[in-house]
């Protein structure tokens, strides 16, 4: 299917039907997990109220790591198999991923502070995020460096490759630290620990925001492709939109 | 291999002709590490807790300062071309440049470490852990550098995207570097974080010239 998805005009056409469903499911989980875990959930026993702002924050955190798993799956489905909307996908979930990150961080910081008592701490997880944040800057800033587009976007996904082998070795060497933040409560060997009345809304929370980013990243791409039609018409008139990809590449300046 | 071992030399011959080269990576270091007892107050217990740190983060940007000298004008002479082109294989190329930018920027910083532990008040009973660990650090220093030097090739601003590609690489020896010390300074052994830090460093050691090597091949297409 990757590679039927691999013609531009077939892939805008297919995510154009997708999209508004996308959208609307999205929507839709998004609804139903935020009347649940704000209003219906029940408070805490030890944290009260204030345990409901978990329900956008591990959410975040969740997308902003598979953000960049995603962004590293792309890069290297770009790099080895030169699929032409893989990198294009790279970039598009970037921006995407980094905003997430950054939700993580600043919503765990507006939990921690009465939880705590701190804004922040360097703790090992939270030192990790925000590496993983700088690592999302990196890519950003890698991609827009150079004048050349295509030189842009494989350079990124090179980077991208070499901070997913770094990320677990980041995780393990910050782990050294103490750590404040808690461990895990799903993922982990005795089952999860979190009570079954949280864990549901969680659950669908992460479900709405895995729906929001895909729509968001389907949207971007579909941008992205647009971009390249209309820079295509601007440069070389209608001909060449018709089908941009066989339009005759921008000759290579080195940048002295 | 004969080829290599000419690139190694040929690197270390002209930052030896034109001079500074090494001086001028030493002069960063060093004022780098000055700054700090004027910004922080030169009361000795608090340099000596951060000591180590400081002394650390100024190899760091010492490192990522010289790393625009390791394919920068080679690429833009056209140099970098005929190294391509040459039976090596490219990623032993990047193995005998690093390792020239290591003696001319780790090796020296490492030999000047125990002068700015004295400057920083750091404990002396510290300063041999300090030394292994920026000797067995900065090699990798100078290989994870390498990757974000190839990758920033032909970049609009080479300088500071090198910077921000390279710090979140370079915080597994920093932490592992610093940890050694502080565990010295705390009475624990110190070997856990110094075997740590010899891991990044021959976990570096093929991996980043595979990834630098594809980084130049990038560039030079």
């Amino acid at each position: 299917m990757l590679t039927r998805l691999a013609n531009p005009a077939r892939f805008m056409r297919a995510s154009g039907v997708v999209l508004p469903w996308l959208g609307g499911a999205s929507a839709g989980v998004l609804g139903l997990g935020l009347v649940w875990s704000l209003l219906l959930a029940p408070p805490d026993y030890q944290q009260g109220e204030s345990v409901r702002i978990m329900f956008i924050h591990v959410p975040s955190a969740i997308m902003a790591e598979g953000g960049y798993y995603l962004i590293a799956i792309a890069s290297a489905v770009a790099l080895v198999w030169r699929h032409p909307l893989a990198d294009i996908a790279g970039q598009a979930a970037a921006p995407i991923g980094a905003a997430f990150t950054l939700v993580c961080l600043a919503t765990g910081s507006l939990w921690g502070r009465p939880m705590w008592g701190a804004w922040w701490v360097w703790d090992a997880r939270l030192t990790s995020v925000l590496v993983l944040f700088f690592l999302y800057l990196g890519y950003i800033a890698l991609v827009n460096a150079f004048d050349d587009a295509s030189r842009g976007a494989r350079a990124g996904s090179l980077l991208a490759l070499v901070g997913v082998v770094d990320l677990p070795i980041i995780k393990f060497s910050v782990n050294w630290w103490n750590t404040l933040h808690q461990p895990a409560s799903i993922l982990r060997a005795g089952g999860p620990t979190i009570d079954i009345s949280l864990l549901l809304p969680l659950l669908v929370m992460a479900a709405g925001f895995a729906l929001l980013f895909l729509w968001m990243l389907l949207l971007r791409m579909r941008t992205a492709l647009n971009e390249r039609k209309a820079r295509a018409l601007s440069l070389y008139g209608p001909a060449a939109a018709r089908d941009e990809e066989s339009a005759a590449p921008l000759p290579e300046a080195r940048p002295v | 291999m004969t080829p290599l071992l000419g690139l190694f030399w040929c690197e270390l011959r002209l930052s030896y002709r034109q001079g500074g080269d090494i001086g001028l990576a030493l002069g960063f270091f060093v004022l780098a590490v000055l700054m700090f007892p004027f910004g922080v107050g030169p009361e000795p217990e608090l340099l000596g807790r951060i000591g180590a740190g400081i002394i650390w983060v100024a190899a760091l940007l010492a490192s990522v300062l010289s790393l625009d000298r390791l394919f920068a004008a080679d690429y833009a002479d056209g140099g970098l071309d005929l190294i391509a082109l040459s039976p090596a294989p490219l990623e032993l190329v990047v193995l005998a440049k690093g390792a020239a930018h290591w003696v001319t920027t780790g090796l020296p910083l490492t030999a000047i470490s125990p002068v700015l532990a004295i400057l920083v008040d750091l404990d002396p009973s510290a300063i041999p852990v300090l030394m292994l660990g920026l000797l067995i650090g900065t090699p990798a220093l100078s290989l994870l550098g390498a990757i974000a030097a190839a990758l920033s090739l032909g970049a609009r601003r080479p300088g500071i995207l090198v910077s921000l590609l390279v710090l979140p690489l370079y915080l597994p020896p920093l932490i592992f570097g610093t940890g050694a010390v502080e565990a010295v300074l705390a009475e624990e052994g110190s070997r856990a974080h110094l075997l740590l830090l010899g891991a990044v460093t021959l976990f570096a050691l093929p991996l980043a010239p595979l990834a630098a090597a594809a980084a130049l091949r990038q560039a030079l297409d």
